[in-house]
């Protein structure tokens, strides 16, 4: 009997201590990462200001993160607005205030739904992809191989990518705007039975060119944020295949969740 | 007294609670071949990373040309590089390139010089290792593994590097492929007139292109001579490892034994 107490205690205390080692383990591991990553992104940033630059390749990313993310930020914005008109429609007759719909669309679009919903399909178009080629490189030699051959990989892999994410967003965010508001423009004019002059001067009015401005500041922070982290997981990749995967997915996620978290902080900037 | 070309000192490197290199000490002559062999696991990778700077050493110098070069900040580093040449285990071939912007990489991006004398030198390159220049316009997929590898190694040596290493250069070849690029290897440093450092578990290919052999076991150097004296070097490690024996002092420390 005299035995089995200081036993449990024992166990008790082990039990009590693994979980506090457990728990110590993973905050400091978190301060860690995120400390390897503010490195990450000082180096990359002063690597990317500085020469040699490589126009080529820039143009390429410029052509691979742009152009070919139209459709996608294209049709989000598009089916964004539209929706967007349809809900506050219903949402609207119950006050009789049909007339806000216009100024409803625009002001969401262009603040909060084009450069959060563009950011986060370019997270998971662009992002995943650079991880994957740049964690591919990283399994099979090819980064090492560029260091060799005397090239930085940070100017030579990096820069362009970031680069072309920072500036190409605000220019898909541009056009996710204007496709964004013709989606609404057209839910109300062919379904809702809106006069079109009406919906246009309405939208017209109401919005002003900090709207828009600060939806584009919004949009190059996320790029950076999208390329950057699909740079940092894809550098930073673990070996094999599974290391690829595990280093794509940690680049959508970490990215999307930065950009909620900066959409917020932004907003707060922008609108306090 | 001559300065060698490559020394290291006392070169320590930890992955955590694990000790790779536990004090490497070598050095390896102006135009020498040195052959590092081991185990797998025992540190030779690492060895060569550290000498190329693609891994940080806890501690310890290593010099190239009598200058330290552990503590180079970036741009030295790069001027550096210059120096070496590297054929990857893997081949680590650029996949998004044709197989003579691979050859050509070093000349156009590192030295800076124009595409067309760049492709020039690059399909004498490949000639060089044995690949005609049809083979250049191909990408690295497209190609064997042997390929691969002879286009690596025709990178490698196209900058006229001083300091070429090569990382398990025979690995997933057949014994004639395996061969053949030995002979390449052999051809290649005489014709340049490099220093070579190779790492290798393949003693047919060390015979064939070391001058020198270093022995490497958790994380030291154990042994190291001419490779004339290797066959009777009255080391037992030594003795194990090239005759490739499951008895021996290698695996006795590590229950190895099934």
């Amino acid at each position: 009997m005299s035995n089995t107490n200081p036993n449990h205690l024992e166990t008790a205390m082990n039990t009590a201590t693994s979980l506090c080692q457990a728990v110590g383990h993973s905050i400091l591991s978190f301060f860690q990462s995120i400390g390897k990553m503010a490195i990450f992104v000082g180096t990359a940033s002063g690597k990317t200001l500085t020469p040699p630059y490589y126009p080529k390749l820039m143009l390429r990313q410029f052509i691979d993160i742009g152009y070919y993310s139209l459709p996608v930020v294209g049709m989000t914005a598009l089916f964004t607005g539209m929706v967007l008109a349809l809900q506050s429609y219903t949402g609207f007759t119950r006050f009789n205030a049909e007339g806000a719909i216009a100024g409803v669309v625009a002001l969401s679009v262009t603040r909060e739904l084009a450069p959060v919903l563009a950011g986060l399909m370019v997270a998971g178009r662009v992002g995943a992809s650079i991880a994957a080629e740049i964690g591919t490189m990283r399994v099979t030699e090819q980064i090492d191989a560029l260091v060799t051959l005397s090239v930085n990989p940070f100017k030579y892999l990096i820069a362009p990518r970031v680069i072309a994410g920072t500036l190409m967003l605000p220019l898909l965010v541009l056009v996710g705007d204007i496709i964004g508001i013709y989606g609404g423009y057209i839910v109300s004019i062919y379904n809702l039975d809106f006069s079109a002059g009406n919906y246009i001067s309405q939208t017209w009015d109401i919005l002003e060119k900090m709207d828009v401005i600060s939806g584009l500041v919004k949009a190059g922070v996320f790029g950076f944020i999208v390329s950057m982290m699909g740079c940092y997981h894809g550098f930073n990749s673990g070996r094999g295949a599974q290391g690829v995967g595990t280093a794509t997915t940690y680049a959508v996620v970490s990215a999307s969740i930065l950009i909620l978290i900066f959409n917020y902080i932004l907003t707060q900037v922008f609108f306090s | 007294m001559n300065i060698p070309k490559i020394e290291l000192n006392n070169v320590k490197k930890s992955f955590g609670e694990k000790h790779v290199l536990s004090g490497i000490d070598l050095d390896v002559g102006t135009g020498e071949s040195m052959v590092i062999i081991g185990g797998s696991g025992t540190g030779k990778s690492v060895t060569l990373k550290c000498i190329l700077g693609l891994i940080h050493p806890d501690s310890g110098s290593i010099k190239i040309d009598g200058n330290e070069v552990t503590n180079l900040e970036s741009r030295g580093r790069d001027e550096l590089m210059g120096k070496f040449g590297m054929l990857f285990q893997g081949g680590a071939l650029f996949d998004s390139m044709k197989v003579w912007e691979n050859v050509a990489f070093g000349l156009i991006q590192g030295k800076k010089m124009d595409r067309d004398s760049a492709h020039a030198i690059a399909i004498e390159k490949l000639k060089q290792v044995g690949l005609t220049a049809q083979t250049g316009d191909l990408f690295p997929a497209e190609l064997s593994g042997g390929m691969q590898k002879r286009v690596s190694l025709a990178r490698a040596i196209a900058t006229h590097p001083e300091i070429i290493f090569f990382d398990e250069p025979t690995t997933g070849l057949d014994p004639i492929m395996a061969d053949v690029i030995n002979n390449l290897i052999v051809d290649c440093v005489k014709d340049l007139g490099a220093t070579a450092l190779t790492i290798t578990h393949d003693m047919a290919s060390a015979r064939k292109i070391a001058d020198h052999v270093a022995m490497i076991h958790e994380g030291r150097i154990i042994w190291t001579g001419p490779v004339g004296e290797l066959y009777d070097s009255g080391n037992s490690y030594v003795e194990q490892f090239i005759h490739g024996r499951a008895d021996g002092p290698i695996t006795k420390h590590a229950n190895f034994r099934a």
